[in-house]
């Protein structure tokens, strides 16, 4: 028995050691492309946080909240923005934000995850040739 | 038409977001692949943008119950200083390199979505 405790302790000190780890990967990759940490947020709340695919994918937009509004604050201080623009962009994505949130509820998932692996790695290598 | 696109591009980007699938992902190369925007700027419309889609989407989802609030406190204690770090690392970086690097990223998570998704269906 008591070994029994001193493994779940284990694990548990195993465990902060992870967080520290993802924690701040995906805060250095918020803050220095501006996105993408979800993408990474979700496996990991998935595997170390033994949350299910939607509860992963819901809890990564809270891990990301946070995290972005400490780099936008940073961003604002060094970057000129065109506000018009940013108004623009922060209405239309809202918008679909909140189509996409109901989208998650019924999610099926597969073909949409295939379409969007496709996206990323074709919009990767445009970036890359043009 | 710049409008137009600005408007699809991030209600394209939104949809993804919300769905906590990565909508910066999308967003940030339609920005800079069709509207010539830096890739500096557009990291940070899209950091903003996604703030306020976020507050709105969070507020459904955890009406939903799908968010595990606990999870995410250490998560978010080491990633707010190193986001600080990667934040100030992209004054001192030139905005073609970080185009780059972002389209490099881009391909290693697309690797790693084509991975999961053949795994999954095994």
């Amino acid at each position: 028995m008591p070994n029994n405790i001193s493994m779940k302790k284990k694990k548990k000190s195993f465990n902060w050691i992870l967080d520290a780890i993802f924690g701040s990967l995906i805060g250095f990759i918020n803050g220095f492309l501006g996105g993408g940490g979800g993408m990474i947020a979700v496996p990991i709340l998935e595997k170390i946080k033994k949350l299910d695919n939607k509860k992963a994918h819901a809890t990564a937009i809270a891990v990301m909240f946070p995290l972005s509004v400490v780099s936008a604050f940073v961003y604002t201080l060094t970057i000129e923005f065109n506000w018009l623009t940013l108004a623009i962009l922060a209405v239309s994505v809202t918008a679909g934000g909140i189509l996409g949130s109901f989208l998650l509820k019924n999610l099926s998932g597969k073909v949409i995850r295939i379409i969007f692996a496709f996206l990323m790695l074709g919009s990767g290598i445009y970036m890359i040739i043009s | 038409m710049e409008i137009f696109l600005t408007i699809l591009f991030g209600i394209i980007g939104g949809v993804f977001g919300g769905m906590g699938m990565g909508g910066g992902t999308l967003l940030i190369p339609l920005l800079t692949i069709f509207l010539a925007v830096n890739q500096k700027l557009a990291q940070g419309y899209n950091l903003i943008s996604f703030l306020i889609m976020a507050i709105i989407v969070l507020i459904i989802h955890i009406k939903n119950k799908m968010v595990d609030l606990k999870s995410i406190i250490l998560l978010d204690i080491f990633g707010i200083a190193f986001c600080i770090v990667g934040a100030l690392l992209i004054s001192v970086i030139d905005s073609e390199i970080l185009h780059y690097i972002f389209a490099g990223f881009l391909i290693i998570l697309s690797f790693f979505e084509f991975f999961k998704l053949i795994k999954k269906n095994e």
